[in-house]
C-alpha cells in the first residue's frame, strides 16, 4: 500500500525554505484560502503566528510545520499540496523567500487508491523522477 | 421579442499611458511616503519598483519602507490627533466634502492612474471606482455633520450624556483590487470620526494612492493622513501590532486577517477585517418567465463575475442555476461572455483588463488546472488570450466558466480571477444548501421575480450582503462586511462611524448635592 503525504515540497522550495530559515529562524506555514491570497501558503516566523488547538498539521517542510484551518482541510483533503516557489511578491504579511518571489501551493487530486492509503506523515523531499511521475 | 442588450461600440478613445505625452497623468521617476503633510523619504532609503500589469513594465518606484517609517508616520499622526480630534463637526464635514470635490475635479487623472497601476479597465474606474470614492467622502461628510450623541434622564437629578469621541490614531491596511476605493472606504470614516490614520496600500498597487495624496495633500491637516508604502511582511506587523494605534482595520487575505486579530488582542484594541468570499449567485427558474429587460439584467448579473477581472472579494464566482432553465440561460450567458472585450485597459471600449500581477495570473492558471483535474468541464476560456504588441506581456486571462459541483475546490476557494464555477439546483432547499456550503459569507446574489422567495432566500443565506435582483453595487448607506470566515465588522454605513471609528463616552452627571450615605 503506497504511503502518500498530504504535503510535499519541490527542490526549489526546499532550498528557499532552508535559506529563509537560516535568515529568519524557525518558520511556520499556514495555508490561505481566501481573497487575494487564495491558495497561497503564508509563511511567518514561528513566534509570530499563534497556532490553536484546532489547527490541522499537514506535515513538515524542511522541519517547519505546515498548518491548515480545520474547516478548510475538510474541503482540501482530497488533494495533495505541493509547496513551490513562484514569481512575485507574497500577499498579506507573509515572508518572501527572496525579492520578488513568494511561496505557492500547487495541488494534485489524489487517486482513489491514494485516498485509502492517506496517512499523516512527515513531508519529504522527492526525487526528480518522482516529481516527473507526479506531473 | 428579444431585448438583449447589444454592447454598442462606445466612443473610441484610448488614453495615453501615464507619463506619456498627452496622458492626463504625470509620473515622477520616484515617489516618497506621504507623512505629516509632506513627502518624506524612507528612513533606510530603499525603494521598490512598480510596474503596470498591462505590459509588465516598470514605470516608477515607491518607498520600500521599514518599521522605522511606520514610527515616523505614527509620530506625525500623534502630533496631529489632538487638534483634529477637537475640530468641530462643521469643519470636519467641510474637509471631507473638499476631498470629494478634489477627487471629482481630478476624475480622469485618478481613473487613468488607477487603471494603469491595477490593470482594471478605465471604463470601470471612470464609471465606478472614482465616483464611488468621491461619494464615500460625501456620505461621511453628511454623517459627520449630523453626528449626534444621546442623553438619558436617569432620575430628576442624574443625567447620562453619551458622546462619540475619536479613537485617536488608527492603522489601516488595504488590498490591491480597488486601491483608491478601498482607501476611501478606510480614510473617510477614520477622518470623519476625528481620527488620524496611517494607511498602507498593497505592494503591487502602491502608486495611485500617492497620486491621490498629490490631489488632497494640501487639504488635509498635516498628520491626519499618512501613507507608508512597502511589503506587508516587512511593515504590516510594525503597524498592526504597534502599541501606538487605537484600532486596526484590514481588508485582505484570511490568514493575515487572523494575524491582525491576534495582534489587536495583544494590545486590547478593536480590529475590523474584511477577508475573502465565494459568493453564490442564484438564478431561479422564473427569471426566464419572460424574454424582457429583467432577463437581460439577470444574464448580465451572471456575467458580472468578470467585473474587475474577478478580483473582488464579493465576486459572484459560483453561479447556481435552476436545472430547468440551465441550458437556455447558460446559452445566453456564454454568448455574452464570448463577446467580452478584453485588451488595453486604457481603451474606453475595453471591458476586461489585466490581472493584477504575474502571481495572480499563475494562481488562476493553477486553479483551472485543479478544477479540470477534479472533473470540472471548461465551457469557455481557461487560458490566456493572445494579445498584440505590448499587451502580449500583460497578465491577461480569458473569462472562464467551469461546470461542476459544490464540493470541488474551485467551488470552495476564492480564485480571485475571471473564473466562474457553475452548477445547477433542483429546488429552493437545495439552492440554499449549496449557497451556504462554504467557509465564507461576504456576498451573495438572488435573482427571481418572486418577492416572497427573494426575501426567504435573502434572510436564510449566511452572508453579510445579499444582492437581490442586482449585483456589484456598493453605495454608501448599505452595510458591507462578512459572516463566517469573511471577517468581522461592517463598513459603508453610519454604524461604521459610530461603532468602529469612534468610542462612546458616557458622562454620568449628578445635579444633586446629597451624599449617598454609604460612608
Amino acid at each position: 500500500m503506497k504511503t502518500v503525504a498530504p504535503i510535499i515540497t519541490t527542490p526549489t522550495a526546499v532550498d528557499a525554505v532552508t535559506e529563509l530559515r537560516q535568515r529568519r529562524g524557525q518558520l511556520v506555514f499556514y495555508q490561505s484560502g481566501g481573497c487575494c491570497g487564495g491558495s497561497l501558503p503564508m509563511c511567518f516566523e514561528e513566534k509570530e503566528f499563534r497556532i490553536g488547538d484546532n489547527d490541522v498539521l499537514l506535515g513538515y517542510v524542511v522541519g517547519c510545520p505546515f498548518y491548515i484551518d480545520p474547516r478548510q482541510y475538510e474541503k482540501w483533503k482530497h488533494t495533495q499540496l505541493i509547496l513551490d516557489v513562484g514569481e512575485g511578491e507574497p500577499q498579506g504579511f507573509s515572508l518572501a523567500p527572496a525579492d520578488d518571489l513568494h511561496f505557492i501551493t500547487r495541488s494534485r487530486v489524489f487517486s482513489p487508491e491514494e485516498r485509502v492509503a492517506l496517512v499523516v506523515t512527515r513531508s519529504r523531499v522527492f526525487s526528480p523522477e518522482e516529481r516527473v511521475a507526479l506531473e | 421579442m428579444s431585448t438583449t442588450t447589444e454592447t454598442r461600440a462606445p466612443a473610441s478613445k484610448v488614453y495615453q499611458a501615464p507619463g506619456n505625452p498627452g496622458s492626463p497623468v504625470e509620473v515622477k521617476p520616484r515617489y516618497e511616503n506621504f507623512i505629516g503633510g509632506r513627502w518624506v523619504a524612507p528612513v533606510k532609503e530603499q525603494y521598490m519598483k512598480n510596474l503596470s500589469p498591462t505590459n509588465a513594465k516598470v514605470f516608477t518606484e515607491v518607498p520600500r519602507s521599514t518599521p522605522e517609517d511606520i514610527e515616523v508616520a505614527l509620530d506625525a499622526a500623534h502630533a496631529a490627533k489632538k487638534e483634529w480630534g477637537e475640530t468641530s463637526l462643521t469643519e470636519r464635514a467641510k474637509l471631507l466634502n473638499q476631498i470629494a470635490d478634489a477627487i471629482e475635479d481630478n476624475l480622469e487623472m485618478l481613473a487613468v492612474a488607477e487603471s494603469w497601476d491595477n490593470g482594471k479597465p478605465v471604463r470601470e474606474t471612470l464609471a465606478a471606482d472614482i465616483p464611488l470614492s468621491a461619494d464615500h467622502f460625501r456620505y461621511f461628510a453628511g454623517e459627520t455633520r449630523s453626528l449626534e450623541g444621546s442623553s438619558t434622564e436617569i432620575d430628576k437629578d442624574t443625567v447620562a450624556y453619551h458622546f462619540h469621541e475619536p479613537l485617536g490614531v488608527v492603522g489601516q491596511i488595504i488590498p490591491f483590487n480597488f486601491p483608491l476605493l478601498m482607501a476611501a472606504w478606510k480614510i473617510a470614516p477614520a477622518l470623519a470620526g476625528g481620527n488620524c490614520t496611517v494607511i498602507k496600500p498593497a505592494s503591487t498597487t502602491p502608486w495611485s494612492i500617492l497620486k491621490l495624496a498629490e490631489v488632497i495633500g494640501d487639504l488635509v491637516p498635516a498628520g491626519t493622513l499618512n501613507i507608508v508604502t512597502g511589503p506587508g511582511g516587512e511593515i504590516g506587523k510594525a503597524l498592526a501590532s504597534n502599541p501606538r494605534i487605537s484600532k486596526i482595520a484590514f481588508t485582505g487575505e484570511t490568514v493575515t486577517g487572523r494575524l491582525i486579530m491576534q495582534y489587536a488582542a495583544e494590545n486590547i484594541i478593536p480590529s475590523t477585517t474584511e477577508l475573502g468570499g465565494k459568493s453564490p449567485n442564484i438564478f431561479f427558474a422564473d427569471v426566464m418567465a419572460a424574454d424582457d429587460e429583467f432577463l437581460d439584467k439577470a444574464v448580465e448579473g451572471l456575467v458580472l463575475y468578470a467585473f474587475n477581472k474577478g478580483e473582488v472579494c464579493t465576486c459572484p464566482s459560483r453561479a447556481l442555476i435552476h436545472e430547468s432553465i440551465y441550458d437556455r440561460f447558460m446559452e445566453r450567458a456564454l454568448e455574452r461572455i464570448a463577446r467580452i472585450r478584453q485588451g488595453n485597459p486604457l481603451d474606453l471600449s475595453t471591458q476586461m483588463g489585466a490581472q493584477n500581477s504575474k502571481a495572480q495570473l499563475d494562481k488562476i492558471t493553477e486553479y483551472v488546472h485543479i478544477g479540470l483535474e477534479e472533473g470540472a468541464e471548461c465551457l469557455i476560456g481557461g487560458k490566456q488570450p493572445k494579445l498584440e504588441g505590448e499587451l502580449a506581456n500583460g497578465y491577461f486571462f480569458e473569462p472562464t466558466v467551469l461546470k461542476g459541483h459544490n464540493k470541488m475546490r474551485v467551488f470552495q476557494e476564492e480564485i480571485f480571477g475571471p473564473v466562474l464555477a457553475v452548477t445547477t439546483f433542483k429546488d429552493e432547499a437545495e439552492a440554499l444548501e449549496i449557497a451556504n456550503d462554504t467557509l465564507y459569507g461576504l456576498g451573495s446574489g438572488v435573482w427571481t421575480r418572486d418577492g416572497k422567495l427573494a426575501y426567504r432566500m435573502g434572510r436564510a443565506i449566511q452572508a453579510g450582503r445579499v444582492w437581490t435582483n442586482c449585483y456589484h453595487m456598493y453605495p454608501a448607506g448599505a452595510s458591507f462586511g462578512g459572516y463566517k470566515m469573511s471577517g468581522v465588522g461592517r463598513e459603508l454605513y453610519r454604524p461604521t462611524l459610530t461603532e468602529h471609528y469612534t468610542q462612546t463616552k458616557s458622562l454620568l452627571v449628578s445635579y444633586s448635592d446629597s451624599p449617598l450615605g454609604l460612608f
